[in-house]
This record gives C-alpha cells, sequence and structure tokens, in this order.
C-alpha cells in the first residue's frame, strides 16, 4: 500500500528526513517511535501533503501513486488520513458542516451519491459513540475551546467518518488522561481492519499497550535505525531514547 | 476642475428650490438654503481632510451628476426583485431613482399612532411632527456630503412611533437607482423617531443597475427616546459602477438601546459615517460591521461614538475581507466626554486580505477626557493561515472550497449577529458565492 524509498526532506534548509525506508501492506499497524526532533511529525506531515517541507531526495508510491506529485485533498480522497498532532481551531465554521463537506468530497471523488443532511448526521451519530463525544461539542466551531483530549477524540471521530485506507496517527496519545488514552485507543482498534493499514506515530510506548502494533520502527534523526516487532517498543521503554542514541552514534564515531 | 462643480450644484439648487417652492414644503426652505451655502464655503473634501484621508472622492467631485430620472416602472420592478428579501415578512417601502413608488410598496397595519411615510409626504403634511427632529441630528456644518443632502434631500422614510409602541414587523427601505446612461444622483432621506420605550426594526437596501455611474448621497435620522430600542441593518449592494456616500446619524436618550449591522459589498467608492451620541445615561449601542471588496472596490467605514453621559456601554466589531486590487479603510473613533464616568467602551477591527494586492487601512482612536472609564481597542490585519487550509484540504476539501470555508467562516461572526434569519440566509448565501470556484462549498453546506 505504502512504499517509501530513500525520502530526504528538508525544510528551510535544514535536512531533517535523510533517507527513509518504509512498507506498509494493507492491514497492517506501524508505530514509529522515536525521541523529540527525530522527524516523527515531518514524515506525517510530508505523507499528507503538507507544503512547507522540501523533499530532495527519494520516492513515495501510495496505493500505485506517485504520493508525491498529487495535492493533500487528492491524497485525502484516495484515502489518506493524518490525525493531526495538533488540530487546527477554526472559528465559524462548525465540526458537523465541515465533515459533511469532507465526506461528500471523499464520496464523490469514489463515485458515490453525497449524503444529505439526514443521512449524514445519522453516519455521524453513529461514529460519535465510538469515541463517546458529545453531540453539542460537534455543533460547536471545530476544535474552539475543545480542551486537549476533546481535540484527539475529534481527530479520531473525523478517521472514523472519512473511513480512510491508510490513517496516520501523529502523537495522538500525547498529552492524554488514560481515560482519554483508553478512549482513542478503543476507537484506533475498531478501526484495524484487513483493508486498512496505520501508521501510529508516538513519543510514549504507552499507547501500544493498548493498540498493539505489527511492527515497530525507531526513528532518529531522520532515519529508520531501529526496526523490531512489538516487543522493540518495550525493550526501548526500558532502556529508553539514550540507549538507541549510544547504538547509532556509537559506530558513526568510529567511522569519523 | 472641482469648483466647477461646487457651482454646478449651487446653480442647480436655485432651479431645484423653484420647482419646490409650491409642494408645500417651503417651510423647508431655509434649511435647505443653509446646507447648500454651507456646501459651497466647504466644497467637496480632499485627502488633505484628516477624515477623507483614505478616501479620494475627487471622481465624485469632477463628475457633473444631475438628479435622476424616473425610470419605467418594469424595470423597477424587475430590479426589486435582486433587493427582496426571501422569507422576510416586513412592511416594505420601496424608492426608485430617488422617488417614492407606492406600487411596489406594501404597505401593512400599523400599530395605533405610528406614523408610517414616506418623506416627501410627511413634509408636506406633518411639518409639526418632522420639523422638530430634520436635520437636527446630522450636522451639516463640516461634512460637504451631509450638507448637499440636505439642500436638496428628496424622499425616504419618515416613521414616528408613539411611547410603548412595540412595531410587530420590521420595515424594510429599499433604494433603487437605475441610471440611464447619464451620471444621476440620488439623495436618500430618512427620519426616524422612537418615543420612550419604543421598539423597532429598520433594514435599509441600496441596490442598482447599470449602465453608468451613479452617485447615492444618503442620510438617515433615528432619535431614540428613553428606554427606546432600534435593531438597524444596512445592505449596501450597489452596482460596481457606483459611489455611495452615507451617513447614519444616531441620538440615544437615557437607557436606550441601539444595534447597528451593516454590511457593505457593492459599489466602485464607498463611504460610510456612522455616528452615535449617546446623550442620556446608561444608554448602549452595538456596532457590527462587515466590508467585502474585491477588483478596484474602495471601502471606507467611519463611525464615530460619543459617550456623553455616564454609565453608557459601546460594543463595536468591524471585519473586512479584501481580495484582488480591493482597498478598505477602518476608522473608528470613541470620543468619552468629560462627564462620562463609567464609560465602558469595546472596539475592534479585524481583516482579512485574500490576495497580495488587496489593502486596509485601520485606525483605531480612542479620546477620553475622564479617568473613569474601561476602554479598549484593537485592530488585526491577516490572511488566511497555511495550517487552517492545510487541515481543511487534509480532509478533501480542494483549495478553492477551503479558502472560501475559512472566509465564510471569518464573515460569519458578523452575519451571526443579525437578528433576522432570512437575512442571515440571504448574507450565507452571497459570502459563499463571493469568492470564485466556491460553489461547491455552498451545495456541500
Amino acid at each position: 500500500m505504502l512504499e517509501i524509498r530513500n525520502l530526504h526532506v528538508s525544510a528551510a534548509g535544514n535536512e531533517i528526513l535523510r533517507g527513509i525506508d518504509l512498507t506498509v501492506k494493507a492491514g497492517e499497524v506501524h508505530a514509529i517511535m522515536g525521541p523529540n526532533g527525530s522527524g516523527k511529525s515531518t514524515l506525517a506531515q510530508v505523507l499528507a501533503g503538507r507544503e512547507d517541507y522540501e523533499v530532495t531526495a527519494g520516492t513515495v508510491f501510495y496505493d500505485g501513486h506517485d504520493l508525491l506529485q498529487m495535492a493533500p485533498e487528492d491524497r485525502a480522497r484516495e484515502g489518506i488520513f493524518l490525525a493531526f498532532q495538533y488540530p487546527v481551531e477554526i472559528p465559524g465554521v462548525s465540526t458537523t458542516y465541515f465533515l459533511r463537506a469532507a465526506v461528500n468530497a471523499i464520496r464523490k471523488h469514489r463515485g458515490l451519491e453525497e449524503l444529505d443532511a439526514m443521512d449524514f448526521l445519522g453516519l455521524l451519530k453513529e461514529k460519535m459513540r465510538l469515541v463517546e463525544m458529545d453531540q453539542a461539542l460537534l455543533n460547536r466551531p471545530i476544535n474552539e475551546g475543545f480542551s486537549g483530549g476533546e481535540k484527539k477524540r475529534n481527530e479520531i471521530l473525523q478517521m472514523a467518518v472519512l473511513d480512510p485506507k491508510l490513517a496516520i496517527l501523529d502523537e495522538t496519545d500525547s498529552g492524554l488522561d488514560i481515560d482519554a488514552l483508553r478512549i482513542v485507543a478503543t476507537g484506533i482498534n475498531t478501526l484495524r481492519s484487513p483493508e486498512r493499514a496505520m501508521l501510529v506515530i508516538t513519543h510514549y510506548q504507552r499507547l501500544l499497550n493498548y493498540v498493539v502494533p505489527d511492527y515497530v520502527h525507531v526513528l532518529f534523526e531522520g532515519r529508520i535505525v531501529r526496526s523490531g516487532g512489538k516487543e522493540l517498543a518495550l525493550e526501548l521503554e526500558q532502556k529508553g531514547y539514550s540507549w538507541i542514541e549510544e547504538q547509532v552514534q556509537g559506530p558513526q564515531a568510529v567511522k569519523a | 476642475m472641482t469648483e466647477g462643480t461646487t457651482e454646478l450644484y449651487v446653480s442647480n439648487f436655485a432651479e431645484f428650490e423653484k420647482q419646490h417652492a409650491t409642494n408645500g414644503q417651503a417651510w423647508t426652505q431655509p434649511i435647505r438654503r443653509a446646507a447648500i451655502s454651507r456646501f459651497a464655503a466647504l466644497g467637496f473634501p480632499t485627502t488633505r481632510h484628516e477624515e477623507w484621508k483614505y478616501t479620494n472622492v475627487a471622481p465624485i467631485a469632477r463628475t457633473p451628476f444631475r438628479m435622476a430620472p424616473r425610470p419605467s416602472q418594469e424595470r423597477a420592478a424587475e430590479a426589486l426583485t435582486t433587493a427582496t428579501i426571501a422569507g422576510l415578512t416586513c412592511i416594505q417601502l420601496v424608492f426608485v431613482n430617488g422617488h417614492y413608488v407606492p406600487e411596489l410598496s406594501s404597505p401593512r397595519p400599523l400599530p395605533q399612532g405610528v406614523h408610517l411615510s414616506n418623506l416627501a409626504a410627511a413634509l408636506g403634511q406633518a411639518p409639526h411632527q418632522v420639523e422638530p427632529h430634520l436635520a437636527r441630528y446630522a450636522a451639516y456644518e463640516d461634512h460637504a456630503f451631509v450638507a448637499l443632502n440636505t439642500a436638496f434631500m428628496q424622499d425616504g422614510v419618515a416613521l414616528f412611533i408613539p411611547p410603548g409602541c412595540v412595531m410587530p414587523e420590521p420595515v424594510h427601505l429599499v433604494f433603487i437607482t437605475l441610471p440611464q446612461g447619464d451620471a444621476a444622483v440620488t439623495y436618500p432621506r430618512n427620519l426616524i423617531v422612537l418615543g420612550d420605550g419604543a421598539q423597532a426594526a429598520v433594514i435599509e437596501s441600496y441596490i442598482g443597475q447599470g449602465p453608468g455611474a451613479y452617485l447615492t448621497n444618503t442620510v438617515t435620522e433615528i432619535a431614540l427616546g428613553e428606554n427606546a430600542v432600534v435593531d438597524h441593518c444596512k445592505l449596501e449592494g450597489e452596482s460596481r459602477e457606483a459611489y455611495h456616500i452615507a451617513t447614519l446619524q444616531i441620538h440615544q436618550a437615557r437607557s436606550s438601546n441601539f444595534t447597528s449591522h451593516s454590511m457593505t459589498m457593492g459599489g466602485a467608492l464607498v463611504r460610510n459615517d456612522l455616528n452615535v451620541v449617546l446623550a442620556g445615561q446608561g444608554s448602549e449601542c452595538t456596532l457590527n460591521g462587515l466590508f467585502m471588496g474585491t477588483g478596484q472596490q474602495h471601502l471606507d467605514n467611519h463611525t464615530r461614538i460619543d459617550h456623553a453621559q455616564p454609565h453608557c456601554t459601546s460594543r463595536e466589531l468591524y471585519k473586512g475581507i479584501l481580495d484582488g486590487k480591493a482597498r478598505g479603510v477602518f476608522n473608528g473613533k470613541i470620543v468619552v466626554h468629560k462627564d462620562a464616568q463609567k464609560t465602558d467602551a469595546m472596539q475592534t477591527n479585524k481583516n482579512l486580505l485574500l490576495s497580495e494586492e488587496a489593502s486596509v487601512d485601520t485606525k483605531p482612536q480612542l479620546e477620553i477626557f475622564n479617568n473613569d472609564v474601561k476602554c479598549y481597542h484593537g485592530s488585526t490585519i491577516g490572511r488566511l493561515e497555511d495550517a487552517s487550509i492545510f487541515y481543511l484540504r487534509s480532509r478533501g476539501l480542494d483549495l478553492a472550497a477551503a479558502r472560501s470555508l475559512l472566509t465564510y467562516a471569518f464573515a460569519s461572526e458578523i452575519i451571526g449577529r443579525l437578528k433576522h434569519e432570512p437575512i442571515r440566509t440571504m448574507l450565507d448565501c452571497f459570502v459563499l458565492t463571493w469568492l470564485p470556484r466556491s460553489q461547491r462549498t455552498k451545495e456541500t453546506l
């Protein structure tokens, strides 16, 4: 489904991703872990189509499409969803209005009939239960005045409603209390399916107690330095990121 | 060149006066004469005048405008359909090229004691009601356009509401200008007086259709008695060739409450002066404004609030959206007089620039002659945020739809404050179709 080859990305002249290789197949859940500044969020944003970054080398193929040539909205319509680390507040537009516009843009692209207000509300209500979200919140402007947990739940709700093929979750667990974490994790687990792939980006191992990944990758200074099964996350939790730092920088220092 | 047209207005006035000598309005002669001589002395303002610094009215000054002739009824009726507000039950008075058209108007049963007529009729038939108020609020001494309007004032509404009376329906005043090639001018004039405890909603709509440039020079005076309540809405949708110069003058007695919604969309050059005098203790005003310009439009909003008495409150929020090469001006002055203790004034102007070449000049001004006050003012100029656009695009909305939705979101704060739902719906539609390629957003919403 997703094939990343030797991806190099810069922002304002600084190289942030320095050759990422990653293959994700349908049905798989990949966790990407790493310390602050390792490039996790950059990878998520580049995959979703943020234009502030410059891809200097490498290729990304998604379902046979050259992903890097696609506009953000086309990626969304083809089934890519990014749950933002910092969801944007948009005063003046209710979540309900916005989500219906989004759903219908995607449905139209897929050749499906657009949903009218009633049908959409039915869909929304069903998905709201999944994240234990209050209806009143959805009639408010997008994310405006939402708590951190409400914003993250809103992202999962949007994911559920938009039904993506590839979901990228950027630190969806950060800043959540244990109850919110449980709700968010339940939402994610419910959406796991053989047709859907997930890229779960996280700073902490905690989320992976609830969302058990098939693969874990460790991102450090713009490269994937370790890959393994779910046990890698536990090892990382016990030994800390300094363990990775030593492992990576040791040989480099020798080379120099 | 400017002096040339000033002379023209003065000589036109002599002609105009002759025609009006026999129509029962002779008593207005001293006012009109004083106003035209004041205009002759002032001349048209230039950008050297502080109050006209950002708005150059030279195109108006050098054009020899003539009073607009009456157009055909059919053409007027057709134009009216664009100003009619679907779903709004209201008393509607229609004025075409400055003249009241009873055939297009829809008077409805009025509460007892209410005087509602066109002003020209009231000038002739009810001078005892009109005379104590006409030209007593809108000062023409320092404002050339108010002076011109006062000299040539044609028609508009005369509305007198007795104490304690609540108007059951809004009054919708529609001013249509249909020039016939020549540069035409109209001078709408409205006088609205509310007794103590009276209440009314008034909507003024201005529309026009070419061919040709025209000037609307309009003045509305509203006087609120003690505890009176007015909700005023102005919808400016003149043609893109039009010049629109307007003064809305408000005088508020003790504990009265005035709300204004000023929506400025049309016109080549627009200048709105909105002046509120909080003349009685505990009176309150709320001024909401939205101006949206594109192409070469120049939209100028000047507001002035005089806190003349203690314990008065004013709330002001104006938003500007400018695209293309449009230019916006916001100048908001709040004057807190010496005796106005416990004044509570808050003024905000926010602007959104949608193109590189659009611009806005914003100038909030506070003049405080009292130290027991709570005042705030501020202004911002910004662009659509990349982060917000990306967020919407990442959910499948295309760039045009994302921009349109965010622009709508910016405007909706003002539109949402409108009291009448049919007007909100009309403006929602306007904003959503205003940006290019935004049709899809409108459909989805």
